[in-house]
Parts: C-alpha cells; structure tokens; sequence
C-alpha cells in the first residue's frame, strides 16, 4: 500500500501546487484539497495507470453549521483493480456553496451530486441535469443544511403532526 | 357445518334475503385490494398474501390497476412526493372504495411525527380511512383483523333511503 499512497500524494501534490493537507484519523485515507482543482484531480485519478480509481463510491455532504459558515463536499473514490480507497475533502463557504461537477470523470456523479444538492443545497457547476432528487420539485429549502425550517404546509396539507 | 351454498335443499332452488344483505355480502367476499406497498408494511401485505395467511380465502386477489380495486391498502410511509401519486391513484378506483390504513406511519406519520419533514403526517389527511391498523409493522393477523373490521362496516351499510328525520318531519303535531 505504501507505494501507492507516495503516488496520490505525488499526484495530488503536482496538481495543487501545494503542501498536502490529510484528513486526521481518517479511514480510508483521506486528503483535503482545493475546490478549483477537483476535477482536474480526479480526472488524473481516475487515469493514471497505476491507481485507476474508476469508483466514486459515494459523495457526501456536511454542513458545518451557522457558527463555523463552512460546508464540506466529500468524494468517496475506489480503485477496483488496486482495491485502494480515498477520499477527497472539499471545503466551501456556507454562502453560495459551488463546485465543479465531476460527471465528466464518473457518470455516476450525476445522481450523487443531484442528492447532495437537494439535501443541502450545494451547486455543482457543469452539472447537465441539477434537479432536485429526493424532495418534489417545488419543495422549498434544504432539508439538511443545520438552521433547515420547513414550510407550515406543502400543497394544502399541513407539514408537522 | 356446510356453507350455506353447499347445503343441500329439500325443495326448490329459492333463497330469501335482504338486498342490502346480498350486496354487502358480494361486495365484501370479494374485496380486490390494489397492489401497493410504500414501505415495510408492503412486506407484511405480501406475507398476508402468501399461503401461511392466505388472504384469497376472503376473495382478495391484488389488482395491478386502481380501476379493478375495491380496496386500497395503504402500507407504509406517505412521503409528500408520494401523497399526489396515492390521491390520485384513490380517485381513479370506482366506488364503493374503500381505504385501510395499514401501520403506524400511515396512520398518524409513525417514528417520523417529529423530524420527518417528507413525511404527511397520516394518510387521512389526503383520503378519507375505513380502517386503522396499529402495529409497526402490523403483523399479518393484524392486516387480516383489519380487514375483518372493514368486512364489518360494509356488513352494515344499507342502500335504503334514511327514514327517521323524514318520521320526525312527518309526526302530526296534534298527536305529538
């Protein structure tokens, strides 16, 4: 495994020009890098010839609350033929969260990144199709950002018991 | 004791009875359910269906179309993105329909009263319910209990005209 880890962080160092930030006590093995370079990075992640990571497993997303004002984006990635794992931290501002889409790495992304942007609201720029996935269409607010309040009705009936 | 069809008679082939009796009785042997299932209450309904409970002994053979069902059950979780879907799949059976409300979360939103924002807090409050059953989720007997009660309630519907405020109209002051 050593090896491999060298070659992320190699791979992660050249694309981000910059010292590498590792999540503490993550498992797998995570790394928190800039939003501007997340698809670059995971365009050369998803190539390379020794990790070929062709799984993002899931994308998750935080929110941090109102204190902190940050929302994180996770990218769950996994290499079938290395069997390694890895994920990728992106840090945004609870204003205005935006990221680049990566569905032009995984086409998987497309749904991820749906759920994701409904559950809290995050934009993925580039996205072909950013609906809503879980909540109707005309559902109001993001049900799982921290200060969520939802409507007194939806469509005439009322929301709580 | 034979049923009442295989009985034999001594004379003639004429039965006497009720029409209210008669209809209630057709209607109720032979209640269509829709096939439907929201959440893990489906997976008891089909239990129900299955030969340890047998549901068929009370005529039920699930319908795939709303418009051969007589009775909806409504079994499991009504999120609001599920709710315009069950309304209208309610409006498009033929009447007489009826509902049963199968589970704590259809009847009254279940483990989801507080948090659950998705979730309508009890189906009676888009389609009018025939039956409750309690239970999370209601075992197979519980179902089968269910509909027993609403074989009950059709039992006691009548189709003749309500005749007792027509009496108290028509009462003769003089004599009152």
């Amino acid at each position: 495994m050593p090896e491999k880890k060298e070659r992320i962080l190699s791979i992660i160092k050249e694309v981000s020009q910059e010292e590498i930030k590792e999540i503490p006590n993550s498992t797998p093995f995570g790394v928190i890098i800039k939003k501007e370079i997340i698809l670059s990075l995971c365009d050369r992640l998803h190539h390379d010839s020794k990790l070929y990571f062709d799984m993002l497993s899931c994308i998750t997303g935080v929110d941090n609350g109102v204190e902190l004002g940050t929302m994180e984006v996770l990218y769950h990635l996994y290499s079938i033929p290395f069997n390694q794992s890895l994920v990728l931290k992106v840090i945004l501002p609870r204003e205005n969260p935006e990221v680049e889409s990566v569905t032009r790495v995984w086409k998987t992304a497309n749904w991820l990144e749906r759920e994701v942007y409904d559950m809290f609201g995050i934009i993925f720029t580039n996205h072909p199709d950013l609906r809503r996935i879980l909540m109707p269409a005309d559902w109001k607010g993001y049900p799982l950002r921290k200060d969520y309040k939802h409507e007194e009705y939806y469509r005439g009936v009322k929301i709580d018991y | 004791m034979k049923g009442l069809l295989d009985q034999q008679f001594e004379n003639g082939g004429v039965i006497i009875t009720k029409v209210d009796d008669l209809l209630n009785w057709s209607r109720l042997s032979s209640l269509f359910p829709m096939t439907f299932g929201l959440a893990c209450c489906a997976i008891e309904f089909m239990s129900t269906g299955s030969t340890v409970y047998d549901m068929d002994r009370f005529g039920m053979v699930p319908r795939a179309s709303p418009r051969q069902s007589d009775v909806m059950i409504v079994s499991g979780t009504v999120t609001f993105k599920m709710a315009d879907r069950i309304k209208q799949l309610y409006e498009q059976m033929s009447e007489p329909r009826y509902v049963i409300s199968m589970g704590s979360c259809s009847n009254c939103g279940g483990p989801y009263w507080q948090h659950g924002y998705h979730v309508v807090k009890g189906v009676d409050r888009i389609i009018p319910v025939d039956v409750y059953v309690p239970g999370c989720p209601p075992r197979p007997e519980a179902l089968i209990g269910g509909i027993l009660k609403l074989h009950e309630k059709i039992r006691s519907e009548s189709r003749m005209k309500p005749t007792a405020i027509e009496q108290l109209m028509n009462k003769d002051p003089q004599h009152a």
